[in-house]
């Protein structure tokens, strides 16, 4: 049974589709930054897979992948503090009391 | 890649990885889906191992489940008094339904196409190669990345101050 190219990308897409899935669904803020990360790895995936099978000898999927770990990484990190800096005057992380901006 | 081993790795590292995730996105218990999250990590990690991408999977584990994870449990421990858990809101069905969309379109969109694949073998080790194309052929993409890291500690430690 041969591993190829497409058993990966299918295992990207169901990891996409999941952390979309929770990106959607749940109501703490940090939860949805967890379901991105999901995301961004099912992306990391997928390129790195097509750098492997359609040419295996330059590296151009892994690099854009570590690009993308560095910014997957500062923008977790500016998320959170965000996210931390809400509660500090809100006290709740529920997005679903993040309302300020309701008409 | 028509090694028996190889295709066991993938299984096994494929379900590593995707039930951990699932499992992150239907717990109600956020500590349990952060520690999901690092094994779903760890898992990609097999992925990128079974993809002969070496560097990466290391990367891969010092970044994500070394620092990120450790970030978004500081952050679930810091925000613990007010959160009730990980619910969910009153799309689940929305969102399922469009989730399930994009998966049946992902998945019949990459088995239509041809990919052209290459039967060449991968590099053995790919960091000496990484290095090379990081400093030579995307040396602008790697500088302006060290300024985005720059620009969001500055941005992460002004916006978590206690003022």
């Amino acid at each position: 049974m041969t591993v190829g190219l497409g058993h990966f990308l299918a295992l990207g897409a169901v990891l996409f589709s999941i952390g979309l899935y929770g990106a959607l669904v749940k109501r703490n803020a940090i939860v949805i930054l967890m379901s991105i990360e999901l995301m961004f790895n099912a992306v990391n995936v997928t390129l790195v897979a097509f750098s492997r099978f359609i040419t295996p000898t330059l590296l151009t999927g892994q690099v854009f992948a570590i690009f993308i770990i560095t910014v997957a990484a500062a923008e977790a990190a500016v998320g959170l503090a965000i996210i931390i800096s809400v509660y500090r005057h809100r006290e709740t992380v529920d997005t679903g009391q993040f309302n300020l901006l309701k008409w | 890649m028509n090694d028996p081993v190889l295709a066991v790795a993938f299984y096994v590292m494929a379900a590593i990885t995707i039930l951990p995730a699932l499992a992150v996105v239907l717990t109600r218990n956020i500590i349990h889906a952060a520690v999901f999250l690092v094994a779903s990590f760890g898992g990609v990690a097999g992925i990128f191992v079974v993809l002969s991408a070496d560097f990466l999977a290391a990367v891969q584990l010092l970044v994500y489940a070394g620092a990120i994870a450790v970030l978004i449990i500081f952050a679930i421990m810091l925000t613990q008094n007010a959160s009730r858990g990980s619910q969910p809101n009153e799309q689940r069905w929305p969102a399922l339904i469009i989730s399930a969309a994009m998966l049946v379109v992902l998945l019949g969109v990459l088995f239509q196409t041809a990919w052209p694949t290459s039967a060449l073998a991968p590099l053995e080790t790919t960091t000496a190669s990484l290095g090379n194309l990081l400093l030579n052929q995307y040396v602008l993409p790697f500088e302006v990345v060290s300024v985005l890291l720059v620009a969001a500690m500055i941005g992460a430690i002004v916006l978590s101050r206690e003022d």
